[in-house]
């Protein structure tokens, strides 16, 4: 029996939006679960108090800021090197064997499991280079991690930025460099400023990577770039295996899932800004 | 003086430029000097199907934690590719544009939750509903795909978004002036011009649920063991490296390095596979 179109339309309609409602319900379910659980916890306390009895008691301080410095050191580093390939790929050259071999190399770094990148890390940066499981040896790996990404959006940031700029500016005598230091990368800032909040998201929640190369050890507040440090995501992993204090562990998964949300949620609400400017 | 000065930023940014790929070569460089004159030595076919590893008696075969990560990646594209397809053909075709344009950066938001949130979710709260109502311990195979097909949502649903977006118009409407329905139209014609974009994202999101390490750690169970049923515990070559890095010193760290070089060298696959359907679109 041939069954009416129509009918088979509804049901595809049917199973299509069922399957859409199940990952945002999947999705929706993580968040407020460890929201749920995780917010009593989180006090003014502990996040501003040091860990006691490795995380059982206390707070979370020192790993808060590791998490801020390791993403700050990362990003100082991989911002010029990926700004300037994107510039160097839009502004300096037309379609060549050098560009396509470079869009391939980004393509493929960015394909490279985590954990690769701190076995990396580990052998070139810990061990070659002497610095040890240090901020240093993270921030360099973690650097190398988001470069694809920082390239990517950058590009892109600067594509969308007309021609007609560079052309007024050329005309007026501008050389090349001043056109795009002036002219294009001032209007694709808030583009680029989208790539970097992505990868600082990235950075925050990196935990395989940061393990190998960072360290673990609960150190306390570094105090230069060769002090190994712990992130909060590294601190997650650590206190949720090895049993050590549930309430913490969840009171540290809401921190760092609403750290990471709101880096992500800074990093569209830009771009939007960014792209209704462009559509004016 | 000027055009020299401008010659001169145009080859710094090429240097810089070359950073991407440096790296590159680097990590390739380093991974394989680690790795690979273990795997010569050893014998590549001893290294990948031999079940034995026990660093104390110099016995190093991966073959069960090659078969735990094709289980688990296997598992987890049966989860996350229709969900994420079906997702993505929802959002774009029967869904008003402002909807899938609230929708689609919500799901992809949630691409930045880290992994080892998700290795917790499925230790809370899969693995007891795993163990109560399919028996085993809870951390296996089944639940680490299925953590594992959630991940790599995002990845899915966000690149077929755009590539089912890419389809022009005049294609739908061609289909629905012939007197098709909408979801005629969509199945016979939209789908099938989106095909190799609906399969590069299926393929990235393959290529990261071979590289995920932490969540598997978490959820799979670790036991190093061929396993014969899907509630049984395993131990993916990731995992496999993160476990035992730490403790591990000559001929053994040099066996990890060398999982690392298998692992490198499958997710470069997986990649160039990608890269490749994603080209013979463009030329098309």
């Amino acid at each position: 029996m041939r069954i009416h179109p129509r009918r088979t339309q509804a049901l595809a309609v049917t199973l299509l939006g069922a399957a859409t409602l199940l990952t945002l319900a999947v999705l929706v379910f993580i968040i407020v679960f460890v929201l749920n659980k995780g917010l009593p916890g989180v006090t003014w306390k502990f996040l501003t108090g040091y860990p006691e009895e490795m995380g059982r008691a206390g707070g979370i301080f020192p790993f808060v800021i590791g998490s801020i410095l390791l993403p700050l050191l990362a990003l100082a580093i991989a911002l010029p090197l990926g700004v300037g390939t994107a510039v160097y790929l839009c502004e300096y050259t037309r379609e060549t064997r050098m560009t396509r071999a470079i869009r391939f190399g980004t393509d493929c770094l960015a394909g490279i499991p985590s954990i690769i990148f701190g076995l990396f890390g580990l052998v070139f940066f810990v061990i070659l280079l002497h610095m040890g499981w240090s901020l240093l040896s993270g921030g360099l790996t973690l650097a190398i991690m988001v470069l694809p990404t920082i390239i990517r959006t950058s590009e892109e940031a600067l594509r969308a930025v007309p021609q007609a700029y560079r052309e007024v500016s050329c005309s007026m005598g501008a050389t090349r460099w001043e056109t795009v230091h002036r002219v294009v990368l001032p209007n694709a800032l808030p583009g680029i400023v989208t790539g970097v909040m992505l990868s600082v998201g990235r950075c925050i929640g990196e935990t395989a990577a940061v393990m190998f190369t960072a360290g673990s050890a609960e150190s306390g507040i570094p105090t230069s770039a060769f002090d190994s440090v712990r992130t909060l995501a590294v601190h997650f992993y650590l206190l949720a295996t090895e049993g050590i204090s549930s309430a913490n562990a969840y009171a540290t998964a809401a921190v760092l899932v609403i750290s990471v949300l709101l880096v992500n949620m800074t990093a569209y609400w830009i771009m939007n800004a960014f792209i209704r400017r462009r559509a004016r | 003086m000027r055009p020299s000065g401008d010659k001169i930023a145009q080859y710094i940014f090429l240097a810089i430029a070359c950073s991407a790929i440096a790296s590159l070569l680097l990590i390739a460089l380093f991974i394989f000097k680690e790795g690979l004159p273990f795997i010569l030595r050893y014998g590549p076919v001893n290294f990948l199907t031999s079940s034995q590893w026990d660093p104390s008696q110099e016995q190093f075969g991966i073959y069960p934690m090659i078969v735990a990560s094709i289980w688990i990646t296997i598992g987890a594209m049966l989860i996350g590719a229709p969900l994420g397809v079906a997702g993505a053909v929802f959002l774009t075709e029967f869904v008003p544009r402002p909807v899938m344009r609230i929708v689609k950066p919500t799901i992809e938001l949630l691409a930045g939750i880290p992994s080892v949130v998700y290795g917790f979710i499925g230790v809370i709260v899969l693995a007891p509903l795993i163990r109560a109502h399919l028996g085993g311990t809870g951390l296996s195979v089944l639940s680490a795909a299925v953590i594992l097909g959630i991940m790599v949502l995002p990845t899915v649903i966000s690149i077929s978004v755009d590539a089912i977006s890419a389809v022009p118009n005049s294609f739908r409407e061609g289909a629905l002036a012939l007197g098709a329905t909408r979801w005629q139209a969509v199945r016979m014609v939209v789908l099938k011009a989106a095909r190799s974009g609906i399969l590069a994202s299926i393929i990235l999101a393959m290529g990261r649920a071979v590289g995920e390490t932490m969540a598997v750690i978490m959820v799979a169970g670790n036991t190093i063991r061929v396993p014969h049923s899907v509630l049984e515990p395993v131990r993916t070559m990731t995992a496999h490296i993160a476990m035992e890095m730490s403790a591990a010193v000559g001929l053994h760290r040099q066996a990890l390095f060398a999982t690392g070089v298998v692992l490198f060298i499958v997710v470069m696959i997986l990649n160039a596979m990608a890269m490749t359907v994603m080209r013979q679109k463009a030329r098309r």
